[in-house]
């Protein structure tokens, strides 16, 4: 029995149409509508610009007919009272926009907001004039609101076809210059010919063709699964009782689980080493910029993540890095020129990142959390004021910084920026460092040390925890990982400036920690390689170029979202997981009734 | 203080470093600052030093510049003292006050009512710029942190971080890069008067002014209204306030609303008087407002107006009395410097402020 039509949630609807709807404004007026609407993505007409348009009202209608999944509560069963729920909310918002079309049609505001203009006009009314523009947009909302909505009537299977249909179609549109790139590396033209329109974007007949196979795809892989969940005895091969335990079958033994991360271990080793080969100039300088700020990421991610240290100046250590580095290298330095090469330099980095490390962590040491992030992020900037000030321009050159610097010697070879693919293996080589760095130090006794401080400093000092020198220790890891960073960044640009290590860089290190998962060292790497991929670094273009003037605006909203609706991440540490959802499984695990009533909370807080 | 003292005796030997450590950096502090005072106060006598008048203009100055750290400062004070967090956001909420007055200044300005009668439009300029940075606290407050009420005490500090963030940026798309210029005021306030012997411009005279009544408001309503009642019990314990009777969750927002509300009128002051704003003037006002804020101890409202004051005399007369003597060049540059390490030194010797600080029962804990 589905519930009738009129049976409507209208204060959740005008809530949450409304809210997403000023969103919607809010994103209009910032100008984001008009600047992705350069980008093409499927061919007669449809440009990124509509996809953002056409996913306010979607989203709305999803989210109000989402409701939370309890356990012991039976959902209500969906029905037609869903869609119009949805067509509802996606309304709101349609109407929200609207608004903003009759406001910019009679008032001028062109000289305070610099977006209050005609494109902004012509792209919401879908260049059909007022009227038409209003009908169209209404008609927009109204359908994608519903088709929101309808997403939950979907039975397991058709979820599992729409989803696999809008994300083959719509990564490998937006993803249109990777794609590109690859596919001629592999010497695969013709490919692309057949996918992409010469001016950019997918063809209309690809689409097609790309919609049918993913559902084919979706339909085979539910059966696949479906056969291998009925099957008991385990799978033959490795491969197969992997596949197995993700459909959650039984867990593999400790033999198959070595064998499983060897095999993909040398699957990365040997993707890391061909893949570059095979890559354009513009996306291995994409992969330089992601190894540089997954080498950041982990840095940060022992300081915040398993030391607890809300460091907000963690960028004055890759500014340390890269002015040491270009001191001892470049032959401009301003004061003392060595001219050392890179081999030679990294040691005397890593030392001077080591006592930075110590002089700002020593004082900071024993301070409150959160009187500690604010007199770090007073360190980061008073050293990138001193690199920048006339006073120490002797020594560090001031505005103009140090320019110049020569690339890296190896192997015969030399490395350096005009070369994005060499620089790449120095980064993978780094990375590969900071890895296995950051997964024993995880495993030591240091480690342990370090997350029974971040779950209570007291108790773990009352345990014999020296917490002091733990402390110093994590400040010191994450300062020498930045170090490097720092030193394949001064090699890279070939020059260093004062002004590429502000506050924004320790801030989008943050979020990428916070959104990949904070304390986990695969989800740092996804989160590193999601957001300065897509989006870019804070100077770096990612792949959504069309996107990199908003992508600060982005980026504090991810930190806003991920805070409220996921703070463990997009790949969890497990640990971390238990702190802040073991209430949760605990009750969930009392309502099945495997646990008996008693007291007991979930884990402390930090 | 026993609990102290156990665990200084349980690690004596390193903690007797980090304590070397920390008294070496005090020591250096003040040598630093008594070294540059002895050079002023040499180079003062040899007659090559600042003469009387502009000693006096540095300290105006500093003290316009202090009462509006101060009128920020609140903000900061207020929350930290009912809820135990840094609203790493509320430079923003000050910024949006002065970006609101901006454009509602112009307004008037084109309507030509700014020259008519000009304290009726500075009265609505702070009217409207009061009523956008409340509205941006309680938004703030509703969406980001009141969810986050029971979480640890970083968390809601890093989700500020992105409330600042996003706010910045968002008023960079809204409004653009360039910097926005208030008005010219009217010749016969802004020029130089004689109080008291002490020449003022109009434009500092009026942010005086504007910045006491403020303060003597937000005094009268915390210290003789219920609803001021209502807050300082909150302050003190949340659980016993709510079963007195009192509605914690609108006390809280009424907190953010009020110091947002004097946010709002830094804000307007801040454009009368440095005339450019911008989406980034939120930031450097913010910080040092914070330090102003644990400079005259968190929670302490007093204490936040007088941290306010002492922070703007040390920033502007600071510089030129200290580094400019050693024979520093270029010392206008390393101002924020010196901002930064007055924030780094207070709130490494100075964490609980000069006047005390009052927090709740728990963060006290």
């Amino acid at each position: 029995m589905s519930r009738p039509i009129a049976d409507l949630d209208i204060k959740k609807i005008t809530v949450t149409g409304g809210s997403i709807g000023l969103g919607a404004i809010l994103v209009a007026l910032v100008g984001m509508f008009e600047g992705l609407n350069g980008r093409l993505i499927i061919s007669p007409g449809f440009t990124l610009g509509y996809l953002f348009l056409v996913a306010f009202p979607f989203v709305a209608g999803y989210v109000t007919v989402k409701e939370p999944v309890l356990e012991g509560i039976e959902l209500p069963e969906r029905g037609p009272r869903d869609i119009a729920a949805g067509a509802l909310a996606g309304l709101v918002v349609g109407a929200c926009l609207i608004g903003l079309i009759a406001l910019l049609q009679t008032i001028d505001l062109s000289e305070m907001m610099p977006n209050w203009r005609a494109p902004l006009y012509q792209f919401l009314t879908i260049n059909r004039g007022y009227s038409g523009g209003v009908l169209a947009l209404l008609g927009i909302s109204l359908i994608f609101g519903g088709l929101g909505g309808a997403l939950h009537t979907l039975p397991q299977l058709g979820k599992r076809i729409v989803s696999m249909i809008l994300q083959v179609v719509l990564y490998i549109a937006v993803l249109e210059p990777v794609v590109d790139d690859l596919l001629e590396g592999f010497g695969l033209d013709f490919v692309n010919d057949l996918l992409y329109e010469k001016r950019g974007g997918l063809k209309f007949g690809s689409t097609i063709a790309l919609t049918i196979l993913a559902a084919g795809t979706a339909i085979a892989i539910y059966r696949a699964r479906e056969k291998s969940r009925s099957r008991t005895e385990p799978a033959p091969s490795v491969f197969g009782r992997l596949v197995q335990q993700m459909n959650g079958g039984p867990r593999l033994n400790s033999a198959d689980r070595r064998l499983a991360t060897t095999y993909s271990l040398v699957i990365t080793v040997v993707a890391t080493v061909i893949l570059p080969f095979f890559l354009g100039k513009i996306v291995n300088e994409l992969l330089v910029n992601v190894g540089l700020f997954i080498l950041l990421a982990l840095g940060l991610n022992v300081v915040v993540g398993l030391a607890g240290i809300l460091d907000l100046g963690y960028v004055a250590f890759f500014a340390v890095g890269a002015y040491t580095m270009a001191i001892l290298t470049s032959p401009l330095s301003p004061l003392f020129t060595p001219e050392m090469s890179f081999w030679a330099a990294l040691p005397i980095v890593i030392a001077a990142a080591g006592i930075v490390g110590v002089l700002i962590g020593t004082p900071v040491i024993k301070m409150r959390g959160d009187y500690l992030a604010i007199v770090t992020l007073g360190f980061g900037e008073i050293i990138r004021i001193l690199f920048l000030s006339d006073w120490l321009g002797p020594i560090f050159g001031g505005a103009q910084g140090i320019r110049k610097i020569p690339g890296v010697n190896i192997f015969g070879a030399n490395l350096n920026g005009t070369d994005p693919r060499g620089i790449f293996f120095l980064v993978a080589a780094f990375m590969s460092i900071a890895i296995y760095a950051s997964w024993s130090l995880e495993r030591s006794r240091l480690g342990r040390a370090w997350m029974a401080i971040r779950e209570d400093e007291q108790v773990a000092e009352a345990m014999g925890i020296n917490t002091v020198t733990s402390k110093l220790f994590a400040f010191i890891v994450g300062a020498i990982l930045a170090s490097f960073a720092g030193a394949i960044f001064a090699i890279k640009v070939g020059s260093v400036f004062p002004n590429s290590f502000k506050l924004l860089v320790s801030i989008i290190i943050l979020v990428v920690v916070i959104v990949g998962g904070i304390g986990n060292i695969p989800g740092v790497i996804v989160g590193a390689v999601v957001l300065i991929g897509v989006l870019g670094g804070p100077t770096q273009p990612g792949l959504l170029q069309e996107l990199s003037q908003y992508k600060l605006l982005v980026y504090g909203a991810l930190l806003i979202f991920m805070m409220l609706a996921r703070p463990e991440g997009l790949v969890p540490s497990a640990v971390r997981n238990r702190e802040l959802h073991g209430e949760e499984a605990l009750q969930d695990d009392w309502l099945k009734g495997d646990k008996p009533t008693d007291d007991k909370k979930g884990a402390g807080t930090v | 203080m026993a609990s102290t003292t156990v665990r200084r005796e349980s690690v004596w030997r390193i903690n007797n470093w980090v304590d070397a450590f920390l008294v070496l950096i005090r020591v250096g502090a003040l040598s630093i600052i008594g070294i540059g005072l002895i050079a002023f106060a040499a180079q003062q006598m040899s007659g090559e030093g600042l003469t009387g008048p502009q000693l006096r203009d540095l300290l105006v100055a500093g003290v316009a510049q202090g009462a509006m750290y101060g009128l920020i400062a609140l903000g900061y004070s207020m929350v930290y003292g009912v809820l135990g967090f840094i609203n790493f956001a509320h430079g923003e909420v000050f910024m949006s006050g002065a970006m609101s007055g901006f454009i509602v200044s112009t307004v008037l300005f084109e309507r030509g009512l700014w020259e008519k009668n000009f304290l009726l439009s500075v009265a609505i300029v702070l009217f409207i710029a009061i009523t956008v940075s409340v509205l941006a606290t309680i938004l703030m407050e509703r969406i980001a942190y009141r969810p986050l009420r029971n979480s640890p005490r970083l968390i809601p500090l890093i989700t500020s971080i992105g409330v600042s963030f996003f706010m910045q940026n968002a008023v960079l798309g809204l409004f653009g890069p360039a910097s926005k210029t208030y008005p010219q005021l009217p010749e016969a306030l802004s020029m130089r008067r004689n109080i008291l012997g002490v020449h003022i411009e109009g434009t500092k005279l009026l942010v005086f002014v504007v910045a006491a009544i403020s303060m003597a408001g937000l005094w009268f309503f915390v210290e003789r209204t219920k609803t001021g009642k209502a807050m300082r019990a909150v302050a003190e314990d949340k659980e016993i306030a709510s079963l007195m009777g009192i509605n914690v969750d609108r006390i809280i927002v009424t907190t953010f609303a009020i110091g947002g509300a004097m946010a709002g009128i830094a804000g307007v002051l801040w454009g009368l008087l440095f005339r450019g704003v911008n989406f980034f003037t939120g930031f450097l006002p913010g910080i040092k407002a914070f330090t102003a804020a644990v400079i005259g101890g968190v929670g302490n409202l007093g204490g936040s107006m007088a941290g306010g004051l002492v922070l703007g005399l040390a920033e502007n007369i600071g510089p030129l009395f200290v580094l400019a003597p050693l024979g520093v060049p270029g010392v206008s540059q390393l101002k924020d410097a010196v901002a930064f390490s007055v924030l780094v030194l207070v709130l490494l010797f100075k964490p609980k402020g000069l006047f005390g600080e009052r927090l709740s029962a728990e963060d006290r804990a």
